[in-house]
């Protein structure tokens, strides 16, 4: 503890919040109060106080932003523009973007305790690098034509499926936003965005730069608040087409229910995970210390077990946790009061099933939600901190003999979402990565997130992939054509 | 070498609106304002004999662009660059030759061989490509002022159609830079292959004189947003503006040595690119005789692949169930489109016996409506002939079409006694064995055939050592279907023609060249393709 660099003490901010803008819901390009005129307070997880009051949105105001949505659809310009002018306005959006980078991480890291210094320089500019990828990727969608087995003249196209709803979390703001959006607006989808409760405030912000932009009223709308009454509606929703989800597989299933008891609409998910990291003998021991950071289990070969558990925890007791706007500082608080308590019990609990806490454990100062980088040793398989989603800085780290053993153990999980390698071997990196079942491996890395990259779960980590170009073909609908031929002189 | 090509741009969308609204262009028509074809005088009063009007340009830049410096040649020798209304000079331009080629080699080697162009990511790339549109965006009127000077174009179809599609096709292309995949291909053993695409290396580049910066924005915009370095020849008739936007491009963050522009003619600074050792992809546009001997070239040297988009005699085909009003529009545009100086131009058109009375008539009526005089007076649909040589080979070949016995409609002759103006001429009565039916005359001359069914013109149509485009107009389907697989082009219209997006691919079968322009088909031109292969021990699955 007294090596962390605390500053959940209740001290001064690094540095003064932004100015709050926006606090309304965004419907058919208009700030506007919600249906009841209720609102609900933000936090600033790194002081617990309060922020802003936000308009909180519930049925009522769904129902609103999803006929702007269905009007800007049915009959607005967006999807009946070229794809090429959807990309010049969305190109325009970028730039607006990259304007109002300061500004736009501020408010990510005083809603979500987002590092401040990361923010503006890898958080935003990664935004700004997707929304431009879709933007380039808009006068790319190609349908087909087909050969077919009859005398007929088949091809396909690929329309945009309509009213979409995006339902994002708390943990990237921004780049949630962007991810979700980006490739619906490319496909020529209009869109309902619930951003995440503790979260409401950047949201806002795209909003209104889009609309500066010139993308037109009622293909984005932002609506507030919480997932059992807003996210529940959008996901419920007759006159939505498509729901995508980024969230927690508890809350995934409902999603999947809601759409499966309404319109059975289009679902994707892309939910938890407990991601293994595989950090074999003759893996490079300080660049495995850099990576396991990520990693919420991780599998160290026996050879290096030793040394790889002095180092994890050096590197943890030297990590950096405070204020977010403080540039030095390599770790902020947890987002909220509930998920800082929900990590803290996870703590608890790994004592009490009996895996040794290596270091860290507690909590940092006594205010705001900052957490001791922890590590556990003597992890096993079936404990619950090594089976469920923590989502907090609590490493599990396990040993392992042979490689038969870590791919088994890598598996055997109900999660599927990535998966880290470690090894200069070229046969032990190319087994393994066939053989685990995960949406993403990253071998010598880990969180080498792309634009061009799809993103997303095997398993119940959800179905579906964000970024690159598979995730606009979440955003179309095949329309298959055929007509006869007739004397054709080839087929 | 004389270069020629089409590509035109744009124009009508549907087909519906045609020459005088040269304002349905990609970018939508609300950008341009149809002028009038109706206001002003047809060509048999044509305006060429006015006093020219004064470009609103300064010509700032004749020399070569190598290694990202204006530099004379090595020898130091310039040639004329002339205005075609009148054939006066507009400028001296440093005249490339083999040389300056291997300096401009030597160049692109090293941007490619040392970067950093290459080992950008594609997203730092495409953020250079979008500068560069973006400045063509603000230069418009000027760099479409030096296009038409030099070319003799009309202005407001090269400000407001022509240039704003340079600027279209390097975001199209910028789109590209960061979604270049490969594919991981199975394999029948326990190996993993992957197949990645990398730049193919130093490319050289050979454009024509029709479309000057289309013709750039083709080339140059696939082999940058791939990686490429570039030595790029321009044609000895239009070099000013490729310099122009070159230097733009620089400004824009194009690192030097990665565009090279050589002015010069084909014999000497075209044939020492395509000979060239170190130039590992040769891409030309031109007439097809050219096009041979480029392609000879590369064989004898180091067997660089080469793509080539070459000449054409494009059919149009009306039936008799077509809307023949539109159809004498589309027709009339498809052929005299910037002076008949288009590579696709729908220079054999076939008239179903039924309407084809009808047709000619109107065919006439609409050619005589057509505004000819100094590209740069608002409203003029058609400006002079590049040059003398082509100037002396149109009216030899409406020569040949009045001795071979084919009835002239209208025009035949010169407009004033000054420049490069052909009246807009018309043959009917034109049969396939003519040469006026059977070569490529690049110039404002309609050849009006007649036909009786679908089968006998399809064989007429396709009896052509060319196939680089074709038109057909009728409302039923499945005569569009049988027309749209039977013809051997490279782009069918149907009920439209002259539609070119940027993701549409272009180019020819048979002796029209191969590869494909624009499109996502355009980067296979600038790509390598490389298998890697290695082997998987006991993998939970294949």
């Amino acid at each position: 503890m007294e090596n962390h660099r605390c500053n959940g003490d209740g001290k001064e901010s690094f540095k003064p919040p932004p100015e709050i803008k926006f606090t309304k819901l965004f419907v058919n390009g208009q700030f506007v109060d919600s249906v009841s005129g209720k609102t609900f307070e933000t936090v600033n997880p790194a002081t617990s106080e309060v922020i802003a009051k936000v308009a909180e949105g519930v049925e009522a105001d769904i129902d609103l932003a999803v006929k702007a949505a269905r009007e800007a659809f049915d009959h607005g310009r967006w999807p009946r523009m070229s794809g090429f002018e959807r990309g010049r306005i969305m190109s325009k959006f970028a730039d607006l973007i990259e304007q109002n980078i300061d500004e736009l991480a501020a408010l990510d890291s005083v809603d979500a305790g987002k590092l401040l210094a990361s923010g503006k320089t890898v958080d935003i500019p990664h935004c700004l690098h997707i929304l431009r990828y879709y933007a380039g990727a808009a006068d790319k969608i190609h349908g087909e034509t087909l050969k077919l087995a009859g005398e007929y003249q088949g091809y396909t196209l690929l329309e945009p499926i309509g009213v979409v709803g995006h339902i994002i979390p708390w943990n990237y703001p921004s780049t949630m936003f962007l991810m979700k959006s980006s490739p619906a607006l490319a496909a020529g989808c209009t869109m309902v965005v619930k951003p995440a409760e503790q979260t409401p405030l950047s949201a806002l912000f795209y909003a209104h730069l889009a609309k500066q932009a010139g993308i037109p009223d009622g293909v984005i709308n932002v609506v507030n608040g919480f997932g059992a009454t807003a996210g529940a509606a959008l996901c419920s929703h007759m006159d939505v087409d498509a729901i995508s989800f980024t969230g927690s597989t508890e809350t995934g299933r409902l999603v999947m229910e809601a759409a499966a008891k309404s319109n059975l609409k289009t679902v994707s998910l892309e939910l938890g995970g407990k991601s293994p990291l595989i950090i074999f003998d003759d893996a490079d021991v300080d660049m495995a210390g850099e990576i396991c950071v990520a990693g919420s289990r991780v599998y160290v070969q026996e050879g290096i077990y030793d040394e790889f558990v002095r180092k994890a925890a050096e590197s943890a007791k030297s990590w950096v946790v405070g204020d977010p706007f403080d540039p030095n500082v390599q770790q902020g608080p947890q987002v909220d009061k509930t998920q800082f308590e929900r990590v803290l019990s996870y703590i608890e609990l790994g004592k009490t099933e009996g895996a040794t806490l290596l270091t860290g454990g507690r909590r940092c100062g006594d205010k705001g939600y900052y957490i001791e980088p922890t590590i556990f040793t003597d992890v096993k398989e079936e404990m619950r901190i090594a089976q469920e989603e923590i989502f907090g800085p609590v490493m599990s780290l396990m040993k392992f003999k042979t490689i038969e053993e870590a791919i088994e153990k890598a598996n055997a999980t109900r999660y599927g979402l990535a998966a880290g390698i470690v090894t200069k071997d070229l046969n032990t990196a190319n087994r393994v990565t066939r053989s685990v079942r995960a949406g993403t491996i990253w071998i010598n890395c880990y969180f080498a997130f792309d634009p061009g990259c799809p993103f997303g779960g095997y398993k119940m980590s959800g179905f579906g992939r964000d970024l690159g170009m598979h995730a606009i073909n979440k955003y179309l609908q095949v329309k298959s054509v055929v007509t006869p031929l007739h004397s054709s002189p080839w087929l | 070498m004389a270069a020629r090509r089409l590509a035109c741009s744009l124009l009508s969308r549907s087909g519906a609106a045609c020459a005088p609204s040269l304002s349905r262009s990609v970018f939508g028509g609300d950008r341009i304002h149809g002028s009038a074809s109706g206001v002003l005088r047809g060509f048999s009063t044509a305006t060429a004999v006015e006093e020219p009007i004064q470009p609103p340009v300064q010509v700032n830049h004749t020399q070569l662009l190598i290694n990202g410096q204006f530099v004379d040649s090595a020898s130091g020798r310039t040639f004329p660059t002339l205005d075609p209304r009148t054939g006066e000079l507009i400028a001296h331009v440093a005249e490339g030759d083999v040389e300056d080629v291997n300096r401009a080699v030597v160049a692109a080697r090293k941007a490619f061989d040392e970067g950093p162009w290459p080992k950008m990511t594609g997203y730092q790339r495409s953020c250079i490509l979008y500068r560069f549109a973006d400045l063509i965006e603000k230069h418009n009127d000027e760099i479409a002022a030096l296009e038409t000077w030099d070319n003799g174009k009309p202005y407001e179809q090269a400000a407001k159609a022509e240039i704003p599609t340079v600027a279209r096709l390097m975001r199209y292309y910028a789109g590209w830079a960061d979604k270049i995949h490969g594919l991981i291909v199975p394999a029948d053993s326990p190996h993993h292959v992957q197949v990645l695409h990398e730049p193919i290396g130093v490319a050289g580049q050979i454009i024509p004189w029709n479309f000057p910066l289309l013709m750039f924005a083709w080339k140059v915009g696939p082999a940058l947003a791939c990686g490429n370095t570039i030595v790029l020849k321009t044609a000895e008739q239009t070099p000013l503006s490729a310099l122009l936007v070159s230097k733009l491009f620089h400004e824009a963050g194009l690192p030097d040595g990665v565009l090279n522009v050589i002015s010069g003619f084909g014999p000497t600074a075209g044939a020492a690119l395509a000979s060239h050792m170190d130039v590992d992809k040769l891409a030309f546009t031109g007439s097809t005789d050219t096009g041979k001997i480029v392609l000879e070239l590369a064989a004898r040297s180091n067997l660089k692949p080469v793509t080539l988009e070459l000449g054409g005699k494009s059919p149009i085909i009306i039936m008799d169930d077509a809307d023949i009003d539109q159809a004498v529009e589309v027709a009339h545009f498809a052929l005299f489109f910037n002076q008949g100086q288009c590579c696709c131009a729908g220079s054999r058109t076939f008239v179903h016996e039924r309407v084809y009375d009808e047709f000619v008539e109107k065919a006439k009526v609409r050619a005589l409506k057509r505004v000819v005089g100094d590209p740069f007076r608002k409203g003029v649909e058609q400006g002079p002939q590049i040059d003398e040589e082509q100037f002396s080979k149109i009216l030899h070949y409406i020569k040949s079409g009045v001795d071979s016995g084919a009835t002239l409609v209208t025009g035949g002759d010169r407009i004033g006694s000054k420049g490069y103006y052909i009246q807009p001429t018309i043959f009917s009565d034109v049969e396939d064995k003519m040469k006026i039916a059977k070569e490529e005359i690049f110039g404002p001359v309609q050849t009006i055939l007649k036909f009786k069914d679908v089968n006998e013109v399809i064989q007429r149509a396709n009896a052509t050592r060319y196939g680089l485009a074709a038109g057909v107009f009728t409302h039923n389907l499945n005569t569009a279907n049988t027309f749209m697989r039977a013809l051997r082009a490279g782009t069918v219209w149907i009920n439209c023609y002259d539609v070119f997006d940027a993701a549409i691919p272009f180019g020819g079968y048979k002796m029209s060249g191969n590869g494909r322009e624009k499109g996502i088909d355009s980067l296979k031109n600038y790509l390598q393709v490389k298998a890697v292969v290695t082997p998987l021990k006991n993998p939970a699955w294949l």
